[in-house]
């Protein structure tokens, strides 16, 4: 259900509308330079156990990997400057046979105990990693074209794009596919898994560290899988349950004339056909069957928008809102053409969203 | 009495019985295997380049973060493109192009089994192969990834019909790459030259030999996902919806059970060339020819029992897992098998530093580099750091550049003269090689950097500040380089074939069948076929020469080969490794 309303009087108030164009305008030039924040989202960096352990295999792997490559070069670098004693083959050099020790204990016997080695360190590396934990906390995450739908449902809360965890604490999550295959990976934090229609993969991390650590999609889910991030905030288990208890409530009520209009413009625009704001009166439309596009309840307290695409501010959500299809193009949520007043209105409004 | 007919009647009367047609009638219709061979290796070449075009493209996007130089739906196109033609298009029809041209020049036979299926092998692929790429240009590649995941290629996710031009096209080209494997089976056991036991075939016809089988059963896999593909998209089967009883794994494990084996036939055919041309020009035979035999069949056959490593993210059951990580580490030993015989070949031969040596060696050491990456993304724990990132694409690029396109570049500089009869320029060659050297690793070692920094791959663009931008713009250097040096293969060649050295029976002084006769070989290949002498030991027996010019511009006689103008009947051929255990 996807509507795209193109506000009459944009057309027949000149002025307005160049004023909404020259906002988007401002706003598009900003937004890459506001765009994303500057984690490094290295998978050596590491912040949570199963990255660590995974670290460890790497730099174990990557020891060995440098030495036997390093013992091939040499190897061929003096094979092709040792100097040939005599100009006349000997019958050892025309013998098919000859350094066939170099095939057998180079190419047999080295590899098998190396790799024997490394399978044992997999092995445990693999086993530490997928040992089952308590985990008192779960949490369900869908993907879907391009956006990460996070529902904690013990907890009653919806989000999008960005998870909390507390510090310390094994969070299970539940991944699941609302359309194609799609991958949740913070590599500061863990290997990823797969999110596959018609399966429900588990995926159980930690953090050790507060912080906001970077994921991505790992697994090409159409035009916009470059723009399908997200972000996983540790924090003390303080600074958790007081997140908890505000996604708990639902949306504010519009407390001044402009926060009122923008909810005015909020309905009046067909946004609650896709994003859902809890609280928000919308006798039109089925709550409870809204998933098209992330829940907006407490998008304020969001850090970012657009799949971890842009830094969450007036600027970028506002362009976001007239011109998302310039951000990512082919992304379900639609351009919204909105007179420069309607949209000062929708911004106060959704900056309301806390 | 009857008397034999003279050399000069036997030339003859050969030339009448295989002679090709004439005119358009017979450029269509021809199905000599020499003919049929170039035709694979000059369109294959020309689907590298479109592929390399496409790779530039996609790297100049990739140069700078959040750039515009194409969109999303066009590095999409671009993106799977590049990996459909490199795949379908390049690496295995090159391989068999070559193959069908020398392995009968080998064993010593006139043509291989079923010429006329041959042809029809190739104008399959060729068509095939054709619009594919027509359909970038229109703007309705496939954009899928060249893996095609259900159920993103499914209708509702992917409703442009390049998928459908993927799926139906890719049975094609399938179908097409069977045909050389059946005629590579039949003409190598049933066609050998008189005295050619089986353990006598060199080294490369092996390596043909099983690569044909493994075509054999790998295809039929990718032929039956693709069809189930095109049925899902026109009279909607379920295979892969998951809401209507269907498993999107299904596609990967079909797809992936061709494609792992897909990356071996493209790898094996290229440890025949290296073993070929080491042998040549370290003036010896290759060290343990048994081992080196062993060692490919086995390749072949563990190649079979790996695919699920590319599914280790899925969520599928961890000890099924670990069991393909054993497998996949266990690949390594017949690889490091041929890797130590070319290391121990160099050590103990006389080196003539040539350009088809030269990219020998820097197969060696690109090979090693993406042999240990693939050993640490067999391992499943990082390989669920590793897997869709950068550092994955990395590993793919040095085991298929290193470890295919270096020794096709060796054997394409290697058997020119015998193909064309001109020699390539060896100076440009050797600035060829550096250059594509120098060029491919500074491309795609960064990459290994940008994936284990988090770097997802098949992503159109990137946010600044997340430590990516310096390795992409290292890269994009790199592709440049790279394809400054494959430009200069491309001058090499064109140059070559209209003033190149000629080349002579056997410039390179090598041992096999093929350099036994005409650069390029007559029709009929030999005038009386060889006959194998079967007592005497053979090999490089040679005077090592110091001088580097040690090429010689007539014919060579080559240890005890005689010419066959000589005589009037059999001949004798001693220029064949004997294999003894």
């Amino acid at each position: 259900m996807r509507i795209l309303l193109m506000r009459k009087h944009a057309r027949s108030n000149p002025r307005n509308f160049m004023m909404g164009l020259l906002l988007l305008c401002l706003i598009s030039a900003c937004a890459p330079a506001a765009a994303g924040t500057p984690e490094n989202p290295s998978a050596l960096d590491t912040h949570g156990p199963g990255a660590a352990q995974i670290s460890g295999l790497w730099w174990l792997m990557l020891g060995i990997g440098v030495v036997i490559f390093a013992a091939v070069v040499v190897l061929l670098v003096m094979a092709l400057l040792r100097k040939r004693r005599s100009t006349v083959y000997t019958p050892a050099e025309r013998d098919s046979d000859t350094g066939r020790s170099w095939v057998i204990w180079g190419g047999i016997i080295m590899p098998l105990g190396v790799l024997a080695i490394l399978f044992v360190f997999t092995l445990h590396t693999l086993a530490a990693i997928t040992d089952p934990v308590d985990t008192p906390l779960s949490v369900q995450v869908v993907g879907r074209q391009w956006w990460w739908e996070v529902n904690y449902q013990q907890q009653g809360i919806a989000t999008a794009n960005e998870l909390h965890i507390p510090v310390g604490v094994p969070v299970q999550l539940s991944l699941e596919s609302g359309d194609v295959n799609h991958s949740f990976w913070v590599p500061q934090l863990h290997g990823k898994m797969d999110l596959i229609p018609g399966r429900t993969n588990t995926l159980t991390i930690k953090a050790d560290d507060p912080g906001v650590y970077r994921g991505e999609c790992a697994e090409f889910c159409g035009l916009q899988h470059a723009h399908m991030g997200f972000v996983v905030v540790a924090e003390s288990q303080a600074d958790f349950d007081q997140w908890v208890v505000g996604q708990q409530k639902p949306a504010t009520a519009p407390t001044d004339d402009a926060v009122q209009r923008g909810e005015q413009v909020f309905l009046s625009a067909g946004c609650s056909f896709c994003h859902t704001v809890r609280g928000l009166d919308d006798s039109s439309v089925d709550v409870g069957k809204v998933d098209l596009g992330p829940d907006l309840t407490h998008l304020e307290s969001r850090l970012m928008i657009a799949g971890a695409t842009l830094t969450n501010n007036v600027g970028n959500l506002a362009g976001w809102v007239v011109g998302a299809q310039h951000i990512k193009p082919g992304s379900l949520m639609p351009n919204i053409n909105l007179p420069a007043d309607d949209l000062q209105a929708l911004l106060a409004y959704l900056e309301s969203l806390h | 009495m009857a008397t034999l007919p003279s050399v000069h009647e036997w030339n003859e009367s050969l030339d009448r019985i295989w002679q090709a047609p004439v005119g358009i009638i017979g450029w269509l219709s021809a199905v000599n295997h020499k003919i049929i061979g170039r035709r694979y290796i000059a369109t294959a070449l020309g689907f590298f380049l479109l592929a390399g075009v496409a790779a530039l493209l996609m790297r100049i996007q990739l140069a700078f973060p959040q750039n515009t130089f194409v969109n999303a739906e066009q590095y999409n196109q671009l993106f799977t493109t590049h990996g459909i033609s490199m795949m379908f298009l390049f690496a295995v029809p090159i391989m068999e192009g070559i193959g069908l041209y020398l392995v009968p020049l080998m064993i010593g036979t006139r043509d291989v089994a079923f010429p006329k299926l041959n042809a029809l092998g190739y104008y399959l692929f060729a068509i095939s192969g054709i619009l594919i790429w027509l359909t970038l240009f229109f703007g309705t590649a496939p954009d899928a990834g060249w893996f095609a995941y259900a159920p993103l290629t499914e209708t509702r996710f992917s409703p442009a019909y390049g998928v459908d031009v993927f799926a139906t096209l890719i049975e094609f080209t399938e179908i097409a790459a069977l045909i050389p494997a059946a005629e590579i089976i039949v003409t190598v056991l049933r066609f050998r030259a008189p005295g050619m036991s089986i353990n006598r075939i060199p080294l490369f016809v092996w390596a043909m030999l099983v690569t044909a089988f493994m075509m054999i059963f790998a295809m039929p896999s990718i032929i039956v996902a693709s069809t189930e593909l095109s049925l899902e998209r026109t009279i909607s089967t379920q295979f892969f919806n998951a809401n209507l009883g269907g498993n999107p794994l299904l596609w990967q494990h079909l797809f992936w059970f061709f494609g792992h084996p897909e990356v071996y036939i493209i790898f094996i055919p290229a440890l025949g060339m290296v073993s070929e041309v080491l042998a040549t020009f370290a003036r010896r035979p290759v060290t343990g020819y048994p081992l080196l035999v062993v060692s490919l069949v086995a390749i072949g056959m563990i190649s079979f029992g790996l695919w699920v490593h590319h599914m280790f993210t899925t969520g599928l059951p961890i000890l099924g897992l670990s069991l393909f990580t054993i497998a996949s580490m266990v690949i390594a030993i017949p690889s490091g098998i041929q890797i130590f015989s070319v290391l121990a070949t160099l050590w103990h031969g006389r080196l003539n530093l040539k350009t088809p040596l030269l990219y020998v060696i820097g197969f060696v050491v690109n090979f090693v580099i993406g042999g240990i990456s693939g050993v640490m993304v067999a391992s499943v724990p990082f390989d669920w750091q590793a897997q869709d990132s950068y550092f994955v694409v990395a590993h793919l690029h040095y085991v298929l550049i290193g470890g295919a396109v270096f020794p096709l570049l060796a054997g394409l500089y290697y058997w020119f003269p015998k193909i064309t009869g001109k020699m390539l320029n060896d100076r440009l060659g050797k600035w060829n090689f550096w250059l594509v050297f120098i060029g491919f690793n500074v491309t795609f070692f960064p990459m290994h950097i940008s994936g284990l920094l988090g770097m997802p791959r098949r992503v159109y663009t990137y946010l600044p500040g997340l430590g990516w931008d310096l390795w992409n713009l290292i890269s994009t250097i790199g592709a440049f380089i790279l394809a400054i040096g494959v430009l200069l293969f491309v001058i090499n060649v064109i140059r070559s074939l209209r003033t190149g050295e000629p080349a002579g029976e056997n410039p390179w002084n090598a041992g096999t069948l093929e350099w036994a006769t005409t650069s390029p070989p007559p029709v009929y290949n030999f005038e009386p076929l060889p006959r194998l002498a079967a007592a005497t030991p053979c090999g490089r027996i040679r005077k090592a020469h110091t001088s580097s010019r040690s090429r010689s511009t007539g014919v060579k006689h080559w240890g005890q080969v005689r010419s066959m103008r000589s005589r009037k009947c059999a001949f004798h051929c001693r220029g064949i490794r004997l294999f003894r255990f």
